[in-house]
């Protein structure tokens, strides 16, 4: 399996449950080291976590700092850059802002929603100021109508700051949602079946785009090529 | 729980009624009074014994001996703990000798801290320090063993390397475990300082009850045993309060689940 993302793009992986999407976004991460093969970062070969690249975890729930507030959870991003200098709060508050959670700084995770929390997780891995986030099925554990919200606060902050993401799904509709580009895996053995390249209008709009014949033909035929 | 919010009114009442037969059954019978004086008396003799400053030496000498033993075994319990639970190898090599200390009565080793030691402070404190570091040791070793693999991971992914990940989110993660083996060995201390105090002899809580237990003074003996009970007490009101401050996230966090 071959496949290479461009700077700034939004591209996803879908695939059915149990190819190997997770463990693949944890060698990318270079959390996981490969059992072949290799991860290229700009230019540079992974061998451990690359500095600009940071992981958002499926389990916000277990990610997430117990002993930290929100505001807490996100400064650390900017801690661990050891960029904590004055206006850190600030920035971190401003990223508070920027994911919805304003009024909600002194809050503890167990206080939010599962959501909410996600949108914390979100804050924290953009207050580390990484080129690339990686997204492991972000908005599996919320509810259907949370997750078209966190859908599109995610594009807002990708349109905002110009982060490359990529983000795997088993949720077809989710990824040409969001993404510029798909790859398709296939069952085990996993390998890239497909790639589609989503030629939809920005800005998307959870009605409109959704209901263009264009995303309905997308949509099957990538529903076609997994489910064979 | 909070320590000093709500008073459980019928707890208080059946411990007053307790003391009230206790106070009753002791006036109405000399028998009885022989091994139980009355509780006013057992009050009395404890104001006067404090005032008379009698008592306040053998405080300060258990006090003295239960801080130094308490702390140092925190320090080295936490520090071994943690390391032990954070590097797999270290543990494979001592488990099986905590597994088979740690079940053996502390006080067994009073004995043998003599023949080391002598009959001094040092003595009552390193038994104090050896009883009160496996409740500590086992807790923070399980909580850094059992820590949710995500949030190293988390750590992994924010760039930090192993020390740091350790010092971030390993030893705040097992916090509340920590404070679980210190509140258990809490009461510990307290016990092997008034044990080895009887053994030892010389000063402190333990030494005074015995003593006045074989100069039949009897009165007094319940006086001390009052003031351990009420240190006991006191001592451990002092640690929910700390644990309710620094904990407060933990609180939460655990009634949701």
């Amino acid at each position: 399996m071959s496949f290479q993302v461009e700077r700034g793009e939004f591209v996803s992986i879908v695939g059915p449950s149990g190819c190997g999407k997770t463990t693949l976004l944890m060698c990318i991460a270079g959390l996981n080291p490969p059992s072949a093969g290799g991860v290229v970062v700009n230019n540079v070969q992974v061998d451990g976590p690359p500095s600009n690249l940071v992981l958002v975890f499926q389990e916000f729930n277990k990610s997430l700092f117990a002993w930290r507030s929100v505001l807490g959870n996100v400064l650390f991003g900017l801690e661990v850059r050891a960029k904590l200098s004055q206006d850190a709060e600030e920035e971190a508050r401003k990223l508070i802002k920027l994911v919805g959670l304003e009024g909600f700084e002194r809050h503890y995770p167990w206080e939010l929603s599962g959501g909410m929390q996600q949108r914390v997780a979100i804050a924290r891995a953009l207050a580390y100021g990484p080129e690339i986030l990686l997204m492991d099925e972000p908005f599996g554990s919320v509810d259907a109508l949370t997750r078209l919200e966190l859908e599109d606060g995610l594009l807002r902050i990708w349109q905002n700051l110009g982060t490359t993401i990529l983000l795997v799904t088993h949720d077809i509709e989710e990824a040409i949602y969001l993404s510029d580009r798909i790859y398709v895996l296939s069952r085990r053995p996993s390998k890239i079946i497909q790639t589609i390249e989503v030629d939809l209008a920005r800005p998307r709009n959870q009605i409109t785009t959704r209901a263009q014949v264009k995303f309905m033909e997308l949509r099957n035929e990538i529903y076609k090529q997994i489910s064979q | 729980m909070k320590p000093f919010a709500r008073i459980n009114l019928p707890g208080v009442l059946s411990l007053l009624a307790l003391l009230l037969v206790w106070e009753i059954s002791a006036r109405s019978s000399k028998v009885i009074h022989l091994y139980f004086p009355a509780i006013s008396e057992v009050v009395r003799s404890l104001v006067d014994l404090i005032q008379s400053r009698e008592l306040v030496g053998h405080l300060l000498a258990s006090l003295g001996r239960f801080f130094i033993g308490y702390l140092l075994s925190a320090g080295i319990a936490v520090t071994l703990g943690i390391l032990l639970g954070y590097f797999r190898r270290a543990y494979t090599f001592s488990e099986v000798l905590i597994e088979f200390l740690r079940p053996m009565p502390s006080v067994a080793m009073i004995p043998v801290a003599i023949l080391l030691l002598g009959i001094g402070n040092s003595m009552i404190v390193a038994v104090t320090v050896y009883a009160c570091t496996w409740p500590i040791l086992i807790n923070t070793i399980d909580g850094v063993k059992n820590i949710e693999p995500t949030l190293i991971d988390t750590g992994r992914t924010f760039g930090l390397g192993r020390w740091k990940i350790l010092k971030r989110i390993v030893l705040p993660a097992a916090f509340p475990y920590i404070v679980t083996g210190l509140r258990v060995s809490l009461a510990i201390a307290l016990i092997l300082v008034t044990t080895s105090e009887m053994v030892v002899g010389g000063n402190g809580l333990g030494f005074f009850i015995l003593d006045e237990e074989r100069s039949l003074k009897t009165t007094n003996m319940y006086a001390g045993i009052a003031l351990v009970a009420i240190l006991g007490y006191s001592l451990n009101r002092l640690f929910l309060l700390v644990e309710s401050k620094a904990m407060a996230w933990h609180r939460g966090a655990t009634a949701r689940g």
